[in-house]
C-alpha cells in the first residue's frame, strides 16, 4: 500500500510501486484532467506538482510520491478560480485543449517561485510542454495577465 | 454539467431518446434537413421526429445543434452562433448540443453531405444553410404571435429571443411563444432578400467565449481517451509496419506472464492485447514477438525514392493528369524571350496531434451492436465503420461525441483505423475495451502529408510579363489511401496534392499544371493545408526566383500578378504595410512574402529570418500575416487559428520530417521527430481584412507560411533550399553550393 496526498486528501493504492503516477493518477483513481501525450516525458501534457514543483507525471513512479503532496489540474482551485486558469480564459487560450492541462500546471509552478517573469523566463520555462494546435503566442500572453493580475 | 453537452442523466441514450425529449419537454422543436422544407410538426408524439436544429424551450433555454467536429478551431461555437444571430436568440440562452452522426439532417453540404470536418469549410459551407433554417425558424416565431395578437406579422419585429410590437411595444419571450406555438407542416418561405444584412448581427463579427474553453482549463474536457466504463479493459495493438502486411507468426508467451495480461487476439492487421490495466496492456505488446508477411513495400525507401518523385516530374515529355489549364501554353513559350526553370521537394510530415490515438467500444452480447466514444473528424465514417467491423448495420451503432485532441486530417479517414482497434477487441471479449496508441504507435501508424517534388518553368516576353506557366508536381495521393470513395468520386485526381497549385487570384493566362502518380504503398492522409503548404513552397518560391531574375521587388511583382484581384492587392499591401517591407532588410535578417488563394480566403504573409551561416540552422522572427476571409464570424478566434497553422507548419518549414527505410516508418516520438515549441515562436502579428462576402476558411490557411520563410531564407543567404524541411545540413549545401539566387 503505497500512501501520498492527492488535491490535499490523503489516499493509498495497492498498485505496484514502479507503475507511472501518470496511470494511477487516470487510470486508477479516473481523474482525467492529467493528459497522456508522449509517454517520454518530452511533451508535458502529464505534467503535475509534487510537493509544489512541477513533475512528469509519465516520469514519476507511485514509489517516487510516497508520502509526498500531488497536485493535479483538478486540484488547482474548485471553480477555475486560480489566477493562470483566469487567465487562460479571459486570453482564450485553449484550441483543442488537450495539452492544456498540462501547460496550465507548467504556468502555475512558474508562477509559484517567480511571481514577476520576463518573456524570456516564461519562454524558457514552458518550454517543456508542446501545444500541437500552436496555441504558444495566447499562453505566453496569459502567463504574463496571470503575473499582472495575480 | 457542462454546458455544451446533452444532459445524459436525463437522455441517457442521446441519439434514441429524441422522441422521449420532444414529447416531454414541451417545447417548440423544428426538425429540418439543410437540404429542403422537410418541416415536422412539434407535438406529434407518433411517426419519426428525426433530430432538431433548434429546441425554444418554454424556460428561454434554445437548444442549438452543433454539426461539425471541432478540435480547437472553433465551429461548435461559430455554427450554432450563426443559427442564433439569424433567428434573433439571446445567446446567453443557448445551450448547444453536439449533433447526432444523422447526415441527412447535418451532413456538411460542402462535401456532398456527408458529416465531415475538414478543409476550413464548416463556417463557409454551413452558412447559407443554417441561416436559412433560421430565419425560418424566426419567421415562424412572428407568424404566431401575429396570429395570437390579431396583428400582421409586418408589425413585428425581434430583439434577442424576444418579439416585440413594434406599433405598441408589446413584448412576448421565445420561451412563452414555444409555450402555444406550433411548427406548420409546411414551413413559410424565405428567401436570401429576407436574411439579415451583415450590418444588423449582433453576435457575428464580435468575439464570443468558445462555449467548451472552462472546461479545458480545469481538466472537466472529456476527450475518448478520458472514457471510464465499468468492466472496461484496456487494449494495445501491435500493428504491421508495413500497410498490408499481417501477423505471419506470433509468440504471445513473454506477453501473457505479464500481471494483469487477460488475452492475445490476432487481428488481420496485427496483434492485440486485452489487459486490466493500461500499463499492463502496453508492456505486454512491448514483450509480443511477431513476424509479419511481406509485401511489396518492403524495399521503400523514402531519400532514395524522392529522386524518382523529381525524375517524374521533370520529365514533360510523359504525360500527367491535367489539374489546371488555360490558355495555349506550348504557344506561350514559344514566344517567350525568357524561359526560367526550378524543381523542389518535401519530405512526408506526421500530424502530431497531442492525443495519441485511441477509442472505446463497448460491443454487446449479440455482437451486433456497439456504443463507440471516438474523436473522429467524420461521425458517419465511424458508424459505418465499426459497423462494418461487426458485419452489422449503422442503426446498431451508438455514437457518443467527445472532445478531440487535436485531428489536422488524420481522424477523417473511411476506415476510422483506432476506432476498428476497439471494436475488434472489445467484439471478441464482449465486454468494453478502451484502446490506447502510445505515441510510438502513433508515429509508426502514422499516415503522413506525402512526399512531393515539384518543376516548374516559367516564360517571360520582352517585357518582363510572365506569360506561360508550367508546373509538374510529382507524388502519391492522399485521398486514394484516406477515402478510395472520394477518390473515385473525384475521377481519381490527386486532389489533396494539387489544392492550391492553380493559383486563382493571379494573373497567368497561360498555364497548365499536371501531376503524375507515384504509388509507393505509404500510408498516407490528409493534412492541415494538404497540398498548400508544399505549393506554396515551390510555387511562391519560383515566383521570387522569376522576381529576381527580372530585377523586380517580389512584393510588386505579386501586386502586377494580382492586378484582377482588388482584394488580393487589398490583402498583399496590408501585410507589406504591417511589415514595413519597404524599409528593406534589418538586422542582417533575410524578409520573404508570399501571397495565397485557399479555396477563397486571400492571405498574404512576410517572414523575417536570419540563418546561422556556420550551424544552418533558421531563426524565424517575425511573421506578419494579413487575411481575408470575407466576413469575419469571430474575429479574434480567426486571428487564433492563423497564429496557430503558422506555428504548426513552422515544423514542416523547418524540422518535420518522417523518412521510411525499408518501408518501415523510422522516428517514434518527439525525440526523433522534432515539433515546434514555444521557444520556436516567431512574434506573429495577424491582420483580419473582413470584406462583405461570405465567409471562407481559415483553419489551414496560415500553412502557406513556407512560401515567406523560403523566400527569406533565400534573401538571407542568397541562394535557394530547394528542400522542405529546410534543414540545417540542406541549407549548409545550399550555402556551400555554386547555385545562386
Amino acid at each position: 500500500m503505497i500512501n501520498f496526498k492527492l488535491n490535499g486528501k490523503a489516499v493509498g493504492l495497492d498498485v505496484p510501486a514502479e507503475t507511472r503516477l501518470l496511470w494511477v493518477i487516470r487510470e486508477h483513481l479516473k481523474m482525467t484532467g492529467t493528459r497522456f501525450g508522449c509517454g517520454a516525458g518530452l511533451c508535458g501534457a502529464c505534467m503535475v506538482h509534487v510537493n509544489g514543483e512541477r513533475a512528469f507525471s509519465c516520469q514519476t513512479s507511485l514509489s517516487d510520491v510516497k508520502g509526498k503532496s500531488v497536485t493535479t489540474i483538478e486540484g488547482l482551485s474548485t471553480d477555475r478560480s486560480h489566477p493562470v486558469q483566469k487567465a487562460w480564459i479571459a486570453e482564450r487560450v485553449p484550441q483543442c485543449g488537450y495539452c492544456q492541462s498540462g501547460q496550465i500546471m507548467s504556468a502555475a509552478a512558474l508562477l509559484s517561485h517567480n511571481k514577476n517573469p520576463s518573456r524570456a523566463e516564461i519562454v524558457e520555462h514552458m518550454q517543456t510542454n508542446i501545444c500541437r494546435c500552436g496555441t504558444y503566442k495566447r499562453i505566453i500572453k496569459a502567463v504574463e495577465r496571470a503575473a499582472r493580475e495575480g | 454539467m457542462r454546458a455544451y453537452q446533452v444532459d445524459r442523466d436525463a437522455n441517457p441514450d442521446p441519439i434514441f431518446s429524441r422522441r422521449r425529449l420532444l414529447a416531454t419537454a414541451a417545447g417548440l422543436t423544428f426538425a429540418v434537413s439543410l437540404r429542403g422544407v422537410d418541416a415536422i410538426a412539434a407535438a406529434t408524439a407518433d411517426g419519426p421526429l428525426g433530430t432538431a436544429w433548434v429546441t425554444i424551450q418554454p424556460d428561454g433555454v434554445i437548444r442549438i445543434m452543433s454539426a461539425a467536429t471541432d478540435f480547437g478551431q472553433g465551429s461548435m461555437t461559430s455554427l450554432p452562433l450563426i443559427f442564433a444571430d439569424e433567428m434573433d436568440a439571446d445567446w446567453s440562452k443557448v445551450r448547444v448540443e453536439l449533433s447526432p452522426p444523422d447526415e441527412k439532417l447535418y451532413g456538411n453540404p460542402g462535401f456532398g453531405g456527408i458529416m465531415y470536418t475538414a478543409g476550413s469549410n464548416a463556417v463557409q459551407s454551413y452558412f447559407k444553410p443554417l441561416r436559412m433554417q433560421a430565419a425560418q425558424v424566426r419567421r415562424v416565431l412572428l407568424d404566431s404571435v401575429a396570429a395570437r395578437w390579431g396583428v400582421p406579422w409586418s408589425q413585428l419585429r425581434t430583439e434577442p429571443s424576444v418579439v416585440v410590437d413594434k406599433v405598441s411595444g408589446r413584448k412576448i419571450s421565445y420561451g412563452e411563444i414555444a409555450a402555444f406555438a406550433r411548427v406548420p407542416s409546411k414551413l413559410p418561405e424565405i428567401t436570401e432578400s429576407d436574411l439579415k444584412p451583415f450590418s444588423e448581427f449582433r453576435y457575428i463579427g464580435k468575439d464570443v467565449m468558445r462555449i467548451e474553453i472552462p472546461s479545458k482549463v480545469d481538466g472537466s474536457a472529456q476527450y475518448a481517451i478520458d472514457v471510464q466504463l465499468p468492466n472496461m479493459l484496456y487494449g494495445a495493438i501491435l500493428r504491421a509496419p508495413i500497410e498490408g502486411s499481417a501477423p505471419q507468426t506470433v509468440d504471445g508467451k513473454a506477453a501473457l506472464k505479464v500481471r494483469g495480461v487477460v488475452k492475445i487476439v490476432r487481428l488481420p492487421y496485427g496483434v492485440g492485447v486485452l489487459a486490466s490495466t493500461a500499463e499492463a496492456a502496453f508492456s505486454a505488446k512491448e514483450n509480443l514477438k511477431v513476424s509479419w508477411t511481406k509485401t511489396t513495400s518492403d524495399s521503400f525507401n523514402s531519400d532514395q525514392a524522392i529522386d524518382r518523385y523529381a525524375a517524374a516530374a521533370k520529365n514533360l515529355g510523359t504525360e500527367g493528369k491535367i489539374w489546371d489549364k488555360d490558355g495555349d501554353v506550348d504557344a506561350a513559350f514559344s514566344r517567350a524571350k525568357i524561359i526560367l526553370e526550378s524543381a523542389y521537394r518535401t519530405d512526408y510530415v506526421y500530424h502530431g496531434q497531442m492525443e495519441p490515438l485511441n477509442a472505446v467500444a463497448s460491443v454487446d452480447q449479440k455482437g451486433e451492436g456497439a456504443e463507440i466514444w471516438v474523436g473522429t473528424q467524420a461521425p458517419g465514417y465511424a458508424v459505418k465503420a465499426a459497423a462494418q467491423a461487426l458485419g452489422s448495420s449503422p442503426e446498431k451503432i451508438k455514437l457518443h461525441r467527445v472532445m478531440t485532441g487535436g485531428a489536422f486530417g488524420r481522424r477523417g479517414h473511411s476506415d476510422q483505423d483506432f476506432l476498428v482497434d476497439a471494436v475488434l477487441l472489445s467484439k471478441d471479449v464482449k465486454r468494453p475495451v478502451k484502446v490506447i496508441w502510445t505515441r510510438e504507435d502513433d508515429v509508426h501508424n502514422g499516415r503522413f502529408k506525402p512526399m512531393t517534388a515539384h518543376f516548374l518553368r516559367a516564360g517571360l516576353d520582352e517585357n518582363g510579363n510572365l506569360i506561360a506557366w508550367r508546373h509538374r508536381l510529382s507524388s502519391d495521393e492522399a485521398l486514394a489511401f484516406q477515402d478510395p470513395a472520394r477518390f473515385k468520386f473525384f475521377g481519381e485526381k490527386a486532389i489533396l496534392a494539387l489544392l492550391g497549385a492553380e493559383q486563382p487570384a493571379y494573373d497567368l493566362p497561360n498555364r497548365l499544371i499536371d501531376h503524375v502518380r507515384q504509388e509507393d504503398g505509404v500510408r498516407l492522409s490528409s493534412m492541415r493545408g494538404v497540398g498548400n503548404p508544399p505549393n506554396a513552397f515551390a510555387t511562391e518560391s519560383f515566383m521570387d526566383e522569376i522576381a529576381r531574375k527580372l530585377n523586380k521587388d517580389p512584393f510588386e511583382f505579386r501586386m502586377e500578378l494580382l492586378r484582377k484581384s482588388p482584394r488580393g492587392q487589398a490583402v498583399l499591401k496590408a501585410v507589406a504595410d504591417m511589415s514595413d517591407w519597404k524599409r528593406g532588410r534589418r538586422d542582417g535578417q533575410g524578409l520573404g512574402v508570399c501571397f495565397r488563394d485557399e479555396g477563397g480566403t486571400l492571405v498574404a504573409m512576410i517572414a523575417a529570418v536570419s540563418v546561422d551561416r556556420k550551424s544552418g540552422e533558421i531563426k524565424v522572427h517575425n511573421v506578419w500575416t494579413a487575411a481575408d476571409v470575407g466576413l469575419a464570424v469571430q474575429p479574434d478566434n480567426i486571428a487564433a487559428q492563423l497564429e496557430g497553422a503558422i506555428t504548426y507548419t513552422l515544423g514542416a518549414a523547418l524540422f518535420e520530417r518522417i523518412t521510411i527505410k525499408d518501408g518501415q516508418v523510422e522516428q517514434s516520438n518527439f525525440y526523433d521527430y522534432r515539433v515546434p515549441r514555444i521557444t520556436d515562436l516567431p512574434d506573429i502579428e495577424v491582420k483580419v481584412l473582413p470584406t462583405d462576402n461570405p465567409p471562407t476558411g481559415i483553419g489551414e490557411m496560415g500553412g502557406n507560411v513556407t512560401g515567406a520563410i523560403a523566400n527569406a531564407v533565400a534573401d538571407a543567404i542568397g541562394v535557394r533550399v530547394r528542400q522542405m524541411p529546410m534543414t540545417p545540413d540542406r541549407v549548409l549545401a545550399a550555402i556551400g553550393s555554386s547555385s545562386g539566387k
